[in-house]
């Protein structure tokens, strides 16, 4: 019995600090991609016209955990399949995130655009019954500016 | 020391390939993190000490790259790639590893 309320705690608490903890996330993570606009990021790997430029490997990192509630839609989602769109949030603000921050790296060291972007994913948190706990996004790429 | 992960060093030309070099490193996180994290599993949200964990190894990891890459005469590193693996509970490997080039 008092096993059930601790599970309905948790899962109201997770619902209530998760949604607007991730709310919150996605409204600074929109600013924020207003603000870096100006920093142009590619997967290609050849830059044109190099010839005058100089680049750095930055990188950005994040580490997410998803919220009580949300895994336990996802092991509810487990037993009929589908998308798990839970999961797919997490997912997009990790990634999201993690090129914000490799975009404030390359600005930070006086950058205008960055080249070969690659993006890496790790779940790095295992909980209980080896469900997903948290997960690493890194991105890294080339950061070119003018030679000095 | 330039890196980079394209094949080539903008406005540089490549005169000599100097092979392979890497830098590992292995961490493991610390209770006090752990407990932070089994809360932050309830709440959602960033683990602000993974984060820095994992920011601090792969520098170590790179870093221990440029290491091996000037030790065998290199001025530059291209094509580096990062790559992360759970090699036991609770512990990760950072790895980085590139082609040492000489650049000029």
């Amino acid at each position: 019995m008092y096993d059930l309320i601790l599970f309905l705690v948790l899962l109201l608490l997770g619902y209530v600090f998760g949604q607007r903890a991730e709310k919150r996330h996605f409204k600074s993570i929109i600013e924020r991609e207003q603000t870096l606009r100006d920093i142009l990021v590619f997967s290609e790997r050849r830059i044109p016209d190099e010839d005058q430029l100089e680049g750095i490997l930055v990188s950005g990192n994040v580490v997410i955990s998803v919220d009580f509630f949300k895994r336990f839609v996802a092991s509810l989602r487990n037993l009929v399949g589908g998308r798990v769109s839970s999961y797919e949030s997490l997912l997009e603000r990790a990634r999201r995130e993690a090129i914000l921050r490799m975009k404030d790296a390359a600005r930070r060291k006086g950058a205008t655009a960055v080249w070969n972007l690659r993006l890496e994913t790790a779940s790095i948190y295992k909980g209980a019954q080896n469900a997903v706990g948290a997960v690493e996004v890194v991105a890294y790429g080339t950061a070119v500016r003018q030679r000095r | 020391m330039i890196v980079t992960n394209i094949e080539t060093v903008p406005g540089k030309q490549i005169v000599k390939h100097l092979g392979l070099v890497s830098g590992n490193t292995v961490r493991s996180k610390h209770a006090g993190r752990d407990i932070m994290a089994g809360l932050k599993n309830i709440f959602g949200g960033e683990l602000k000490g993974y984060t820095e964990l994992l920011t601090e190894s792969r520098e170590e990891a790179t870093e221990r790259m440029i290491e091996q890459a000037r030790a065998i005469g290199a001025n530059a590193v291209v094509n580096v790639r990062f790559s992360t693996s759970s090699v036991a509970a609770g512990a990760a490997e950072l790895f980085a590893y590139g082609t040492a080039v000489v650049v000029e």
